[in-house]
């Protein structure tokens, strides 16, 4: 603590002096001297209900034994941590939470390193595991403010429990105890999430403050509101206890900031396709039908398996399958090709040939390998011997048809260039999802007053002249959001949008429309009609004239004034009535 | 008059953003639809003035559309709203001169809509057909004006 008062000690003859408040085991860590605990945290009140942590102590004549996980220093203190008494009296305890919960594993642990082989006392349940260390039930109270549990009974029949022995309204289900408990006592289930191939590969629900992904750039966590304990009770906040650098506040708030911008680029990306929404490929059902994206996650480096590619039980497969075209190429879906997934297969592909012995099988419609070496890998994968098989895969089953089937996931394509139906068994089968515009497109779209195509992507103002822009001036696009397209295309598309934004700001002057409207003065009358039509507020009554102006700078040229000036005082240029009209009599003109 | 089948003429407003692009989709994909629609390229549909429409009916137009960019996605905002007040109106107005509302119609043709474009041109040169000619000067069209 912040004390000035320091207070000298010995503890197993080393001398140290410490700030007063101290407790004897964290002086003892102070010298490296390791006391064993059970229901002692650093972040919890100490409770010393395991009385492992028991020393001797001496103060003047007076011998005792105290627990160190409480008891603060006091001058002149002598502490022996394995004295023969303290030993005693370790060992006793340490034998009597053998009896109490022969199951846990730290107990047994503590055991063995005092050479306790057997307890002396009745074991009443040979599988229980709670030690009654009470570190659930703090952590309950003082991390997580919710107090859903607590001891209740007394004497032998001393257990922790919600109120009444049951499921109390109070837990918020932040599995904060399970966390705690030393000996895996409390341990918790999510009847929602979805076994994926690795429990840790879905880096979701996990903790409330994480990193997005293993490699997210920046590489800086964030806290998840709907998961964080502290946005639930008030309570908590251990990661900004633990921060040194100060870096957490869990009251930062959005904020909204308006800059004046003179042209903004879209980069928004995609949203990949969802293939549960094809129930025949198993997804979902079969733990080991995994998509690309996840496989690319499980064969990374920093993956929790170290990038080895291992099925949902942690063995090798035998086989693997990566199907092509899911979600793409398809009515029922989408019907444009997603462009990077042929490729991207193909890299799978080479990479579970370098990282295992298993067969790989590659159901493909067409092996579309556009760019500059890629035809080239698609060849060396023909070498290297992965099997490709051309057919739109129609099912992968579970339900074997023979003896070899059994037990594996089989799937089920025809072979369109032998002209027969084929089931091959595999154990792990990727499915190369396709790429789909972002969920908020037409939102977007609607802000930027821009258009998108008949996918949802957004809209180019050419396809070929002007690919990075779109029909509003000063809004320009790159990459997935126009269009699938991989890496290499986005940054050069990237590098179009970035040039053509420069330029429109270097020019230094600015095209007004041409095709304006404009306002007779003779002709105008002063009713006004106009001014309050335009979207753009270029009309201004002129009080003084009583005729109305329009302001050429603002004026966007749509012509609705135009059209509703009763005097035909207003006019477009270019899109004049007598033109119009001429127009008209021109198509009728026989 | 002969005795071939009658071949309406219809005349098309367009807004430039969207539905005049959404046509040009339509003839670069090679889309194939009935000819008879004359188009009429305008900013907005919100620049179509009711006068124009009477024009090409007096002028001997079967069938005028006015074709613009979806609700809430015009290109200057709102002009498409006035394009949509002022066909219901006029409509009713044409009704008692006499003139099918079916003739006289008003299509949201967004830049992608190329197959939409091809399908209302081909479903209103279809409607008209079974109209007939609508023959309102007697089968002659204005006097040229000098």
């Amino acid at each position: 603590m912040k004390n000035d008062k320091k207070i000298k000690l010995t503890i197993n003859d080393k001398p140290i002096e410490i700030d007063e408040g101290t407790t004897i085991l964290q002086a003892a860590k102070m010298l490296d001297i390791d006391i064993p605990t059970l229901c002692y945290h650093p972040l919890l009140e100490p409770y010393a209900a395991c009385r492992v942590c028991i020393v001797e102590r001496k103060i003047g004549e007076k011998v005792d034994l105290v627990t160190s996980c409480n008891t603060k220093v006091q001058e002149g203190m002598v502490i022996y941590t394995d004295s023969e008494n303290a030993t005693k009296a370790r060992r006793l305890n340490v034998e009597l939470l053998m009896a109490q919960a022969p199951a846990a594993e730290p107990v047994q642990q503590i055991a063995k390193e005092l050479s306790i082989e057997k307890t002396r006392f009745e074991i009443k349940d040979p599988t229980e595991k709670c030690i009654l260390c009470g570190l659930c039930v703090r952590t309950c109270e003082e991390i997580v403010g919710a107090n859903a549990i607590s001891f209740i009974e007394r004497g032998t029949e001393r257990t922790v429990s919600p109120p009444f022995g049951e499921p109390s309204e109070a837990c918020i289900g932040c599995t904060a105890c399970a966390f705690f408990c030393p000996t895996e006592a409390i341990t918790f289930e999510d009847l929602q999430g979805r076994t994926v191939i690795h429990d840790e590969l879905e880096l979701g629900p996990s903790t409330a403050i994480r990193v997005p992904t293993r490699q997210a750039v920046p590489m800086v966590p964030f806290i998840d509101e709907e998961a964080c304990i502290h946005f639930k009770t008030g309570e908590c906040k251990i990661c900004e206890k633990v921060c040194e650098k100060e870096a957490i506040n869990h009251e930062a708030e959005d904020e909204e900031i308006e800059i004046e911008v003179g042209s903004v680029i879209l980069a928004s990306g995609f949203k990949p396709f969802d293939p549960k929404r094809i129930p025949a490929y198993g997804y979902g059902r079969f733990e080991n039908v995994i998509t690309s994206l996840e496989f690319e996650k499980l064969v990374n480096a920093s993956s929790p398996t170290g990038g080895k590619i291992f099925l949902a039980n942690g063995e090798e497969p035998k086989a693997v399958g990566i199907i092509h075209c899911v979600g793409s190429r398809d009515e029922n879906y989408n019907e444009y090709c997603s462009r990077v997934c042929c490729m991207y297969s193909l890299k799978f592909a080479h990479l579970i040939k370098e990282k295992t012995n298993a067969d790989i099988y590659d159901f493909y419609v067409d092996m579309r390998c556009f760019g500059k070496g890629y035809e080239e890998f698609y060849h060396r994968l023909l070498e290297e011997g992965t099997k490709f098989i051309r057919g739109q895969v129609s099912e992968v089953t579970d339900i074997p048809l023979t003896e070899q089937e059994e037990g594996r996931l089989i799937i089920q394509v025809e072979d369109t260039l032998i002209g027969v139906i084929r089931r091959i068994p595999v154990d792990m089968v990727i499915l190369s999802i396709g790429l789909e515009p972002g969920m908020d497109q037409n939102e977007i779209a609607r802000i930027f007053n821009i258009s998108c195509s008949q996918d949802t992507f957004f809209l180019e103002r050419h396809p070929k002249l002007a690919p990075v822009s779109t029909f509003s001036d000063g809004i320009f696009l790159a990459g997935a959001c126009q269009s699938p397209k991989d890496i290499p295309d986005t940054v050069a598309q990237a590098g179009a949008a970035a040039s053509e934004a420069l330029a429109l700001a270097d020019k230094g002057t600015f095209e007004l429309e041409p095709i304006t409207a404009e306002i007779d003065e003779e002709l105008c009358a002063g009713c006004q009609l106009c001014v309050g039509l335009c979207p753009f507020t270029a009309i201004t009554y002129d009080k003084e004239k009583g005729i109305s102006v329009i302001n050429d700078a603002l004026c966007k040229g749509c012509g609705t004034c135009v059209s509703a000036c009763p005097s035909g005082a207003a006019q477009q240029k270019h899109f004049r009535d007598r033109q119009i009209l001429a127009e008209i009599e021109g198509i009728f003109i026989d | 008059m002969s005795n071939e089948a009658f071949e309406p003429k219809l005349v098309g407003f367009l807004c430039n953003w969207c539905s005049y692009t959404g046509a040009d989709l339509a003839g670069t994909a090679r889309m194939t639809y009935a000819p008879n629609i004359r188009i009429i390229r305008v900013m907005c549909s919100g620049r179509v003035d009711p006068q124009f429409v009477l024009k090409a009916f007096a002028k001997g137009a079967d069938g005028v559309l006015i074709s613009g960019c979806h609700p809430g996605d015009c290109h200057y905002q709102e002009g498409n709203y006035n394009a949509l007040r002022r066909h219901r109106l006029l409509s009713k107005m044409l009704e008692q001169l006499g003139i099918e509302k079916e003739r006289f119609r008003l299509e949201w043709v967004s830049a992608a809509e190329g197959g939409k474009f091809q399908q209302v041109c081909n479903d209103f040169t279809e409607q008209i057909k079974k109209l007939g000619p609508l023959n309102l000067n007697g089968g002659k069209n204005e006097p040229r004006e000098a």
